[in-house]
């Protein structure tokens, strides 16, 4: 049996985190690609991290970062009555945190392929800075972009360690489709997580598709 | 040329980290080039102009409007400038048409008139018919008329053109010599061409600056530059290889001679009574005004400096041969000459061969004295 509550969730979680990493991504991409500043590489690291860091250990940081006991959890349990962890926006929080890498960096190699003199030439031009921005930068950067957008929104599809240890598996608020695998499995309902598992796959290969597809174009066009 | 424009005035200084000490100015419609190795701060001074590079200190005005001054603190940024710049690499936008290209840089007309313009300013450059290309199917001149049509664009005050012919093979860089040199006569504002090729500069310029290590040497017009550089330093930058120093023995006004004191040998040069009795000086003299004696019919010419020595260095480069002759005597001097392969071979020339040369008096320059002279076999 589908669990479409859990699908849907996720392709929400995932949503939401491609559309508040976009602006963010871009705006810290941009900074790192053509910036030099002190802590640079330390920054970069940081970035970096969730590369390599078990994604259970991560999921126990954040759940300590975003309990109860923390600022930010406290904070946000004064504001809204509710903990962080356990929820959908703790859990949507985690996700931006453990997709920065995913994000930022083909971002980043986006608008560092885009060399100095094309945007010395459009100052040159006398286009304004926002006008750069839209007409020359963005669309340069763009095959990095549509990278960063497809690779975070398939990693938040299928994110398991993170999202367990943030958000338990609470139906409709916290269980992803990911999660929900594991307990047909665990059910030992085979048919079920066949079904879902066939479900990630195809999002998968299809969002790998989209993101080859829009560098191979924009490499002709290049 | 509009009366009272003063066209393009630059003066800056800067000590580091790319040293600067330039002063020159170009007027509307006239074409100045900036010669000088690569280092010695052409494109950065192309740049401070553009606004893209901000020297530590001077001025740069431009038709009397102040675009940078750094003690009233102006530094207006490319936007507000209105330069033209030709990149080295063109920059062109590799995502944007030919037509598109252009067109980015007409922010000031209103948009119904920039596709038009755009394409008027393409065949200016004859580029009709390929308005819709993008720079990836363009050929290398192509791409450059692009970028040149696009400098236009924006109807600037100075036109800065950076190495525009250096990504381009010989032909094709033939073509478009051509076609700046018939432009340049329908632009009314400075242009200011940067390059280290002292063939193209002495080509396309009315008048040369030579840079080096971001200092302006000299500023003449290529015949003054080429052929009476200021220093024997200017000298070397303009591919004079005969430098040597001497010392002024005596003046004859009435014969309107010098006599030089060189290594032992006299050697008289036009009258330059500039320069002090005694004086230690630096002399130059081009390749090509050195004579070959014919070996059957030596000169006992008056006027000719008769100098003997042996040759040392013998290149065949095409149709001249590059000859380096040690000159006689204890000063080991190196003077260098071209000939044609016919005259070489037509008068046995080889290796280790004795010649007798003429310096022509009138073609012996003198400079004062820097203490570089001894590299100038470089």
């Amino acid at each position: 049996m589908m669990d479409w509550a859990a699908l849907t969730l996720s392709l929400k979680l995932s949503a939401w985190t491609v559309a508040l990493l976009l602006p963010a991504g871009i705006v810290m991409g941009r900074v790192l690609a053509w910036r030099q500043f002190r802590g640079k590489a330390a920054v970069e690291s940081l970035f970096a991290l969730p590369l390599v860091l078990p994604p259970t250990v991560l999921g126990y940081y954040l759940l300590v970062g975003l309990g109860g006991q923390s600022v930010l959890g406290k904070l946000y349990g004064d504001l809204t009555g509710h903990t962080l962890v356990f929820s959908f926006p703790g859990l949507l929080l985690a996700s931006i945190i453990f997709n920065l890498p995913f994000a930022i960096q083909p971002m980043q190699r986006g608008f560092e392929a885009i060399a100095t003199d094309i945007r010395d030439a459009a100052a040159c031009c006398g286009m304004s800075p926002w006008r750069i921005f839209w007409r020359i930068e963005l669309p340069l950067a763009w095959p990095g972009i549509v990278t960063a957008m497809v690779l975070t929104f398939a990693h938040t599809l299928g994110e398991f360690g993170v999202v367990l240890m943030v958000g338990g598996s609470i139906p409709g608020e916290t269980k992803t489709i990911a999660i929900s695998i594991y307990d047909r499995v665990q059910a030992f309902d085979t048919a079920g997580a066949a079904l879902m598992s066939a479900v990630l796959l195809a999002l998968s290969l299809a969002a790998i598709g989209v993101a080859y597809g829009s560098t191979a174009r924009s490499g002709r066009r290049a | 040329m509009t009366p009272g424009n003063p066209g393009l005035q630059l003066d800056i200084h800067q000590a580091g980290p790319i040293p600067l000490d330039a002063a020159f100015a170009c007027a509307p419609g006239e074409v100045l080039s900036l010669v000088g190795p690569s280092g010695s701060g052409k494109s950065t001074l192309l740049r401070a102009i553009a606004g893209l590079y901000r020297p530590e200190e001077g001025r740069i005005t431009l038709a009397g409007e102040t675009w940078f001054d750094t003690r009233r603190k102006i530094h207006l940024t490319p936007q507000q400038r209105s330069a033209g710049l030709v990149f080295q690499s063109y920059a062109l936008f590799p995502h944007l048409s030919a037509r598109a290209n252009v067109a980015a840089a007409m922010g000031h007309l209103p948009d119904v008139e920039r596709s038009a313009r755009a394409q008027a300013l393409l065949a200016t450059v004859n580029l009709r018919g390929l308005e819709d290309r993008r720079p990836d199917q363009l050929s290398g001149g192509q791409q450059q008329r692009v970028a040149v049509a696009r400098a236009l664009a924006r109807d600037p005050k100075i036109l800065l053109l950076d190495e525009p012919f250096s990504a381009v093979d010989r032909a094709t860089r033939q073509k478009l010599y051509i076609e700046l040199a018939n432009l340049r006569h329908q632009l009314q504002m400075p242009v200011v061409l940067v390059t280290h090729d002292l063939h193209e500069a002495a080509m396309l310029a009315d008048r040369m600056c030579i840079l080096h290590h971001g200092r302006t040497l000299q500023v003449g017009t290529p015949e003054e530059v080429m052929s009476r550089p200021d220093t024997p330093e200017v000298a070397r930058l303009v591919d004079i290889r005969n430098v040597f120093e001497a010392r002024v023995s005596r003046h004859d006004a009435e014969a309107t001679r010098t006599w030089l004191d060189w290594m032992g040998t006299a050697l008289e040069v036009s009258h330059s009574p500039r320069f002090a009795q005694g004086e230690r000086v630096s002399w130059a003299i081009p390749m090509e005004r050195v004579i070959l004696h014919r070996r059957d019919r030596p000169s006992r010419g008056e006027h000719e400096n008769p100098i003997g020595g042996t040759i040392v260095d013998f290149v065949v480069l095409g149709p001249n041969v590059n000859i380096g002759m040690r000159v006689d005597g204890p000063g080991e001097a190196l003077l260098q000459m071209s000939v044609p392969a016919h005259v070489a071979h037509r008068n046995r020339l080889g290796l280790q061969e004795r010649i007798v040369v003429s310096l022509l008096a009138e073609a012996i320059h003198l400079m004062p004295w820097s203490g570089l002279e001894r590299r100038s076999r470089d």
